[in-house]
């Protein structure tokens, strides 16, 4: 087989609820062994391209390829996918031990076997102890470990992820984010995980997709999303963005299209001290927003448009005077991004 | 984000103080006193358990330890185990204990089986609309009279009825009146108690446990047997017991499409009334009861009762 083959070859793929389309037109190439983000608001379409490849959803048109095996017309039983949904779906009658050795009992592997290789599974994801547990027994973050070594014990070619890390606190998050990076790099398989945190795909993945309405508006590396969005969307989706429309452009940029810049690019003085920058303008400090590591501040530019500045709250931050001061924003060409649609009014706030 | 400050400042209402009413009192004090409250909230409920539910049972317990006196006809309160005995030993009351249990294993058994593939539709598969349509249609003979149902049956399976009318062509005929007509009616008249909670359990069943079967490889029968049908086991018992326990206590439906078979409520009903021995239908009538209690016990045992 050749490494050029990707895992999943999406082609046209569509899917109609009614008069709506909740994919439209989607095609998409996933490699073998990526680590690949869906990412958009909810309604975007993301969760049923994941369930039209998981096969519980059939296309309206479109095709889908498994390795390049056409898989489009097949039962979920019978595509080498395996699924963490959302919610987990851990059969609540049976032990833990039981549910994770549910995908090898239905395949005919005998008792002994598939108990062994069920806690070989719960052992990597460090549950050995609670084989015996009901899912009841279990916290939310044991549930979704029992829900990942489930899906893995019969090594599926591709793991498809539903929000799997919706339901948990951040601390638990964090901890799970860097656990599931992890197992992906340790069993080496294609994971394809949906989510609406684009923190969350900005950290952990290889690719991303940006969904909006049934379409992918934007593919690319993390970086690519997020330091060149394509389109006004991406850049207010992912991230914060000051996006400037075609009149405020013209003022501040001396060109016309709508553009944007990242508020972590911008740097703000107190008015009359030189700034060294490509481009300054000058305006009214409007507020202050301690956040910790950072401070945000927002300032009412001369020109009519609002930004959204980003310090870092290291040693060498400018003091800054209080609201209502005159300051001068500055920022360099290299980090204005022009954003492909000219695109009817926007605000310039996120 | 921004704020407009030219709303008017807003008005504070002016709220009175809270008075000392005796209802505010009787709340405070309530709240004060869990146990109070539970005793009045239970009271009534208990009360009446007690005195319509237990008492019965236990009258009619003791009757059954008196006897007739055969000349007066009179209920002699004198203490004899006879009644018991005879029910226990005679074979008249040892047949039809059987037939009858015969009878409402079999009509349960028909009914779960009809019942799972209809819970189904309505619960996983029938839209929302056709889903209320299907309950309103199920319920809907509920509101008929029972005698109208079992003599509607009556003439349905009667000589040159709709049943026979059916099946004629195929070289069927009617069952005539006898058991398996009985049989067929029960089981007409307990569906709807059937249906509801096998309905109301799958209804409980998350569809994403059903796609994670399929997910991890499971077929439609796999997914059945060891995810479905475990998790609605519960469902099936309790309706299983509406059956079991109707079709148990039942004699106007063999009365009525039964030909000459009697059923132990027959005999209760026999002794109660033209042989005017209430004793002995006392007697009689603690055998569903006890039957009842065994398949409760033996219920309770799959532990099926834990999640009801």
């Amino acid at each position: 087989m050749t490494g050029a083959q990707p895992a999943i070859r999406l082609t046209g793929l569509t899917k109609s609820f009614g008069s709506v389309n909740a994919v439209d037109g989607v095609d998409l190439d996933i490699v073998e062994g990526e680590f690949f983000s869906m990412l958009g608001p909810s309604g975007s379409g993301k969760t049923t391209v994941l369930r039209l490849i998981a096969g519980f959803e059939q296309p309206t048109s479109g095709t889908i390829s498994l390795r390049g095996q056409d898989v489009t017309n097949r039962a979920p039983f019978d595509r080498d996918v395996n699924t963490v949904f959302q919610d987990y779906a851990l059969f609540p009658h049976m032990s833990v031990l039981d549910n994770v050795a549910y995908g090898l009992r239905v395949r005919g592997v005998a008792k002994r076997a598939r108990q062994e290789q069920a806690r070989a599974a719960l052992d990597t994801v460090r549950l050995g102890g609670f084989a015996d547990r009901k899912p009841s027994q279990l916290s939310g973050g044991q549930r979704q470990r029992v829900a990942l070594a489930r899906a893995t014990v019969v090594q599926p070619k591709v793991l498809l992820l539903d929000e799997p890390l919706g339901a948990l606190d951040l601390k638990l998050r964090e901890q799970m984010q860097v656990e599931l990076k992890e197992l992906q790099r340790t069993l080496g398989i294609t994971f394809i995980f949906v989510t609406h945190d684009q923190q969350e795909a900005l950290t952990l993945s290889d690719r991303i997709a940006v969904f909006n309405e049934g379409r992918i508006e934007q593919l690319g590396t993390p970086a690519e999303i997020y330091e060149r969005p394509a389109s006004p969307f991406v850049a207010a989706f992912v991230g914060t963005s000051n996006i400037f429309d075609d009149g405020i452009s013209q003022a501040l940029l001396g060109r016309g299209g709508v553009h944007s810049v990242r508020p972590e690019k911008i740097s703000v003085t107190t008015e009359n001290l030189p700034l060294v920058a490509d481009r300054t303008a000058a305006g009214v400090l409007a507020e202050i927003i301690y956040v910790g590591s950072s401070t945000q501040l927002i300032v009412d530019l001369d020109a009519g448009s609002r930004v959204v500045v980003l310090e870092q709250n290291d040693a060498h931050r400018a003091a800054t005077n209080g609201r209502g001061a005159r300051v001068t924003v500055g920022w360099n060409d290299s980090d204005i991004v022009t954003l492909a649609a000219p695109a009817p009014a926007l605000t310039s706030h996120p | 984000m921004t704020v407009d400050a030219s709303a008017p400042p807003t008005r504070r209402a002016v709220v009175p103080p809270q008075r000392g009413s005796i209802a505010r009192r009787g709340s405070v004090f309530l709240s004060r006193h869990p146990r109070v409250r539970l005793s009045l909230l239970l009271g009534a409920p208990l009360f009446w358990l007690g005195l319509v539910y237990i008492a019965a049972l236990a009258a009619l317990l003791i009757t059954a330890l008196w006897t007739v006196d055969s000349f007066t006809g009179q209920i002699s309160q004198t203490w004899t185990l006879d009644n018991i005995v005879a029910v226990l030993t005679g074979s008249l009351y040892q047949t039809v204990t059987l037939r009858t249990v015969g009878v409402a294993l079999l009509v349960t058994i028909i009914d779960i089986l009809i019942a799972l593939p209809i819970a189904f539709y309505m619960a996983k598969v029938a839209s929302p609309r056709a889903q209320r349509i299907l309950v309103i249609a199920i319920l809907m003979p509920l509101w008929a009279s029972y005698l109208v149902k079992a003599y509607a049956w009556r003439s349905v399976l009667s000589q040159g009825g709709i049943f026979e009318w059916l099946v004629s062509p195929f070289g069927g005929h009617s069952p005539g009146y006898g058991l398996p007509a009985t049989i067929i009616t029960l089981s007409y008249l307990w569906l709807p108690y059937v249906i509801l909670p096998i309905y109301a359990g799958l209804e409980r069943v998350p569809d994403s446990l059903m796609e994670a079967s399929a997910d991890l490889g499971g077929g439609t029968w796999s997914t059945l047997r060891l995810v479905v049908l475990p998790m609605i086991w519960p469902a099936i018992i309790a309706g299983s017991i509406f059956s079991f326990s109707l079709s148990l206590g039942d004699y106007i439906t063999v009365n009525i499409v039964g030909g000459a078979n009697q059923m132990l409520g027959n005999l209760v009903y026999t002794n109660v009334g033209a042989a005017n021995n209430l004793p002995l239908a006392a007697a009689i009538a603690l055998i569903p009861i006890l039957i009842i209690f065994a398949y409760l016990a033996a219920v309770r045992r799959t532990g099926a009762l834990n999640n009801l």
